[in-house]
């Protein structure tokens, strides 16, 4: 009988040894990557559901807790919060001061307000809280500002308001200097880009006028019209960089010997999460946005958009995009003042910088300032402004808009859908209210005796 | 309201501490295998010794000299925006928050009874108390012991004082001041040190 029950447990050791085993396998091997599904708890956020079945991005040590997380949130989403002058980073948080308010909504990590798992409890921006969450600590906003008393908690982060971790172009002084300013700005332009300009200026190569490797003469016909070859960059450059054996399709750490900043931006947002996370490349078929049925298969990569050889920046602006993005917006866009101008840029009716493409609002150009020099570097993490709608003010839209029409237009729905196709139907008060508040301590100065 | 604290601290990290506004923080000297320790008044006191002269130095040296005296540049609440200096008080309020990143054992943060910023008003009955007193009795400190979070503070209030002219044009113009007759070398709020015990 002894021997019997011994026989039983040992089997059932050994049956769960081995289930044991297999699911550790499974999670810790890439190989059966699509049986990962059987562990997520729960479908990932629009920002995150492209590396859902790379579990290490995020739940980087099995056993490190809520720490753990949070450092994986700051390590992909750290330096974009510095570069925004977060409003609520996590120092505001552990200040003892606020314990009290900690005690209601301890804020010190990410997931307090961004859970992950959970879409029945997830809002627009992964946000895992009641929208009206501002309460909690601004209770008391009506009293400080007159112009607030009465208004819903669930407005204050209504386009052109208030962004909880962004506000750079929403804070009280940059309404107040864009105040006047007109719909269309007199010197409507984009920033020149200028990295071809800069890589000359501190590299002598002469240009190229032969490849170095035997290739298809289409192919070096379009490789000797691109900046590439005017800069003297050699096929094996891209195809066998530092002597390395030749690869007929280099992938964008090719492009990063040259294009390092543009690469980080590309593997930062939604066309290159995957690759970052040592996925296998995006395709539209894994998209949640609407895309076309032709393009579904097509692997995202620094050429899908760019073309190889050709390099083509008019391409990539706009019919890059388009060959793939099939949602209301994208759809609009052939019909919008917007693309007219582009044509005409196009065209050569109107200087360089006037017109509007996909890229002049989704890829920015920034002017960055080191050293004195200033330099223009085009963002090449398109999700970077792409949410909240009012991110996109101050990188994109003030190049040719004023603040006022700007907030407006971003904060209409039809008007973001159509394509900016007419004027905005609605009005957000945010200036107004930034000049009430100036008036008001005017009067309190004139009304004060003098000193 | 001066109450004696017996709380008991490394000498050397708070050595190191005060020193590490400077860059390197020194290392022990050889033979101190012995820890020694200090109160929590004298380490707050020592922090804020630092915090204090950096303080005034940057008010006075960097923002009053370039912007009100040589005029070479001006200094902004918007430093980055305007390509100009950091205001002193936003110089303060970044290292403190750069010191909260750190986890160290102490926070601190720069508060007034007319804050621009009303964020940055007293707060807990510690912080009211401690800022009127400070105002109230010019170059005094103001010591005392709270509970916030269910964790117990031994909360320092030092008088922060106007130390230069633009310390008083920039408070007295702003539009959100609540105070406009602040003058040279008036408490105009004050810096709170709190230490865990």
């Amino acid at each position: 009988m002894r021997s019997r029950t011994t026989r039983w447990v040992a089997a059932w050791l050994l049956l769960s040894a081995a289930a044991a085993t297999g699911l550790a396998w499974i999670l810790l091997d890439d190989r059966p990557l699509a049986a990962r599904a059987w562990f997520t708890p729960g479908p990932m956020t629009h920002g995150h559901h492209q590396i859902e079945l790379a579990c290490g991005s995020c739940h980087t040590s099995p056993f490190g807790g809520g720490a753990v997380l949070q450092d994986a949130c700051v390590d992909c989403h750290g330096a974009q919060l510095k570069r925004a002058d977060d409003s609520h980073p996590k120092s505001k948080f552990t200040d003892p001061r606020n314990a009290d308010l900690i005690a209601l909504l301890d804020a010190r990590e990410c997931v307090a307000c961004h859970v992950e798992h959970r879409p029945e409890i997830t809002h627009p921006m992964g946000l895992s809280l009641p929208p009206d969450y501002c309460v909690t600590c601004h209770r008391d906003i009506g009293e400080e500002r007159p112009t607030h008393a009465g208004l819903g908690f669930d407005t204050c982060a209504s386009s052109g308001c208030h962004n909880f971790h962004d506000n750079r172009a929403l804070y009280e002084d940059f309404l107040l200097k864009h105040a006047q300013a007109p719909w269309l700005l007199p010197a409507a332009k984009l920033p020149a880009r200028d990295f071809a300009a800069r890589w000359r200026s501190t590299h002598a190569a002469a240009p190229a006028l032969q490849p170095d490797h035997p290739g298809d003469p289409q192919i070096v016909r379009d490789w000797l019209e691109t900046a590439h070859a005017d800069a003297g960059v050699q096929c094996s450059d891209c195809h066998a960089p530092q002597a390395q054996a030749w690869r007929d399709q280099p992938d964008h750490e090719s492009c990063r010997s040259c294009h390092a900043v543009q690469v980080d931006g590309f593997l930062a947002g939604k066309h290159g999460m995957r690759l970052a996370a040592g996925l296998a490349p995006m395709t539209p078929a894994q998209a949640r946005l609407p895309m076309h049925r032709e393009a579904a298969h097509r692997e995202l990569s620094c050429t899908s958009c760019h073309g190889a050889h050709r390099f083509d920046t008019q391409y990539a602006a706009v019919d890059a995009c388009l060959g793939c993005h099939a949602d209301t917006h994208s759809l609009a866009f052939k019909d919008s003042k917007h693309f007219a101008l582009w044509q005409q840029e196009q065209a050569g009716a109107l200087p360089a910088g006037s017109g509007v493409s996909c890229a002049s609002c989704h890829l920015p150009r920034v002017v960055d300032d080191t050293g004195g020099a200033e330099s223009v570097r085009v963002e090449h993490n398109q999700n970077d402004t792409l949410r909240p709608p009012e991110a996109m003010i101050r990188p994109t839209c003030l190049h040719c808009h004023g603040l006022g029409f700007a907030i407006d237009a971003m904060a209409d729905p039809q008007l973001r859908a159509n394509n900016f196709q007419g004027r905005p139907t609605t009005h957000i008060e945010s200036i107004d209210m930034a000049l009430t508040n100036l008036e008001a301590d005017r009067v309190r100065r004139r009304a004060r005796p003098a000193e | 309201m001066k109450r004696k604290h017996s709380y008991r601290i490394l000498l050397g990290l708070a050595a190191s501490l005060a020193a590490s506004a400077c860059g390197k923080a020194p290392e022990a000297p050889a033979g101190t295998g012995e820890a020694k320790t200090i109160s929590a008044k004298t380490m707050a006191d020592a922090l804020h010794a630092v915090m204090s002269a950096d303080r005034t130095v940057y008010t006075r040296l960097i923002v009053n000299r370039l912007q009100n005296e040589e005029k070479i540049i001006k200094a902004s609440e918007h430093w980055k925006e305007d390509k100009a200096l950091v205001l002193p008080a936003q110089m303060f309020r970044f290292g403190a928050e750069m010191v909260a990143e750190k986890n160290m054992p102490f926070s601190y943060s720069l508060q007034s009874l007319w804050p621009i910023n009303k964020q940055n008003a007293p707060k807990t009955e510690v912080e009211k108390a401690g800022l009127q007193f400070v105002a109230d009795n010019k170059g005094e400190n103001y010591y005392a012991e709270e509970e916030l979070g269910g964790q117990k503070y031994f909360t320092a209030v030092y008088p922060d004082m106007a130390v230069a002219p633009a310390c008083v044009t920039c408070h007295n113009e702003h539009k959100d001041t609540p105070k406009t007759d602040f003058k040279l070398g008036d408490v105009m709020g004050g810096v709170v040190i709190r230490i865990p015990i």
